[in-house]
């Protein structure tokens, strides 16, 4: 049953044998062994799945790997440099503090980076939109949206 | 979860004969944010999935004489369509608030519909847009006005094996504006406890629309339409659907029939919003108790009309529709 795939994850060419009925999700999870990406809920209400296909913030857990054949995917794992430097956004989350426990982080992060990548300088509601699919359990969103804003340059 | 084939078939036809080569098995897949939580859930479990996200059939954006939409287009691709935004307001209004952007950005029209949730967001927009569902089937394509495509919760008048092309709504003067109200408590990912959309085409009585100085400012739109000598500002044309206040998302016919022809006033509209009110046949669930479900029909359907009047006769403020609400 399984099918022979291939996809760009973080700039890799990644062939797999892909059963049909897993989804992305499991699959950067189980298969790739990148875990920097949560599964919450796993119905897609909390976002923390989040990552970004072909410039699109997207919810791994709903997306049928089959569907990811040819397409260009980014994880968290893909945001830092390879000499260990981190992304802005990821160094704006540290220096405003915008974490606590951290699991909503990763998908927070690709949804602001999706955001940043098509609109440099948003504005307060887009970057309230970007994240509107991300729920943070642990506390509020004000120091999430002050971190993308700084990201963003605009403090 | 048994295991099943992803098929992904590139024109309509060939995702037909795959169908039916599944014995009816098979389901269809589009953005898959409603089959990929089912049957997660296990409340599906299909044959095999045949996905329609590929078949460049669907996805067409056709804004040349009215409005054709594949069902295919997401429903970020619709919202943030400039002509949507501006003719179509009440589509961009729903199809920008369903879910989150995630959500939004692989969620299909074509989706929202044929899952024919009671509560979903763009069927009310559809049904006072005067949509037509194009379905494409074995024996060619059909169309029926959306009206008579919901036939009851999770129920639409496709035959087995039929796939929805596309929606198709009529081009409006720009005396008509639309727009859809969702009522939720939260202002992301949450269903609406209550949909209201509403469609007018005014007339004005004289050459041109008095007190435009007015109209410039940021006042509200009740205090303005009392500015209004009585007879200028006559209801030429009027839609009102409600989602969520009965097993199908339905039009309010009464409360259009009562407010066509009239001089719109702030006090006419509460009659109407009554008049629907009486429509509709709510019911307590956990996003809400059906009394008030019933009273905010009164208050949505008013808030509605009045929006769209704004919008009519203000129209640059369809760039901040909220700076006003």
């Amino acid at each position: 049953m399984k099918k022979e795939i291939t996809f760009i994850v973080n700039n890799e060419k990644i062939a797999i044998e892909a059963d049909p009925k897993w989804t992305l999700l499991y699959v950067l999870r189980e298969v790739l062994e990148m875990t920097g990406t949560k599964e919450g809920c796993g119905y897609g209400e909390c976002g923390a799945c989040t990552v970004i296909i072909d410039g699109q913030a997207v919810n791994s857990c709903l997306y049928p790997v089959m569907e990811a054949e040819g397409r260009n995917i980014l994880t968290i794992e893909g945001l830092m440099t390879k000499d260990g430097e981190l992304d802005p956004i990821q160094k704006a989350f540290v220096d405003e503090g915008a974490v606590q426990c951290g699991f909503c982080i990763p998908g927070m992060i690709m949804s602001a980076k999706a955001l940043l990548d098509r609109k440099p300088k948003p504005t307060e509601d887009e970057i309230k939109e970007s994240i509107e699919g991300n729920l943070c359990r642990c506390t509020g969103y004000v120091k999430i949206t002050d971190a993308i804003r700084s990201a963003a340059g605009g403090r | 979860m048994g295991s099943f084939e992803y098929y992904k078939p590139e024109s309509i036809a060939e995702a037909m004969a795959l169908m039916e080569e599944s014995g009816g098995k098979g389901v269809y897949i589009a953005g898959g944010t409603d089959v990929m939580v089912l049957i997660r859930q296990r409340k599906l479990s299909p044959g095999c999935l045949i996905s329609l996200r590929n078949i460049g059939d669907l996805a067409y954006l056709d804004t040349s004489s009215g409005l054709a939409i594949g069902s295919g287009v997401t429903h970020n691709a619709i919202a943030k369509n400039d002509i949507i935004q501006t003719k179509y307001t009440a589509l961009a209004d729903a199809t920008s608030k369903v879910g989150s952007l995630q959500i939004r950005n692989i969620a299909t029209m074509g989706g929202n519909i044929c899952n024919a949730a009671p509560s979903a967001d763009t069927a009310c927009p559809l049904l006072v847009l005067d949509a037509r569902v194009v379905m494409a089937g074995k024996n060619g394509e059909r169309s029926v006005p959306i009206d008579e495509f919901f036939l009851g919760p999770n129920r639409v008048a496709l035959r087995p094996g039929e796939i929805v092309k596309g929606f198709e709504m009529p081009a409006f003067n720009e005396r008509t504006g639309s727009a859809y109200i969702k009522h939720t408590r939260r202002q992301a990912m949450d269903l609406p406890m209550l949909g209201v959309a509403a469609r007018v085409t005014i007339r004005i009585d004289g050459d041109q629309i008095g007190c435009r100085d007015a109209l410039c400012g940021i006042e509200n739109i009740s205090d303005i339409l009392k500015r209004f000598e009585d007879e200028k500002l006559v209801c030429e044309d009027v839609r009102i659907a409600m989602g969520v206040v009965a097993p199908r998302p339905m039009r309010a016919k009464k409360a259009e029939g009562a407010l066509k022809g009239r001089v719109i006033s702030e006090v006419l509209l509460q009659e109407i919003g009554e008049i629907a009110a009486s429509e509709c046949q709510p019911r307590d669930s956990i996003r809400g108790e059906a009394w008030y479900r019933r009273d905010m029909v009164k208050v949505l359907t008013k808030r509605a009309i009045l929006r769209v009047v704004d919008r009519i006769i203000r129209p640059d403020d369809t760039i901040w529709p909220e700076r006003l609400w």
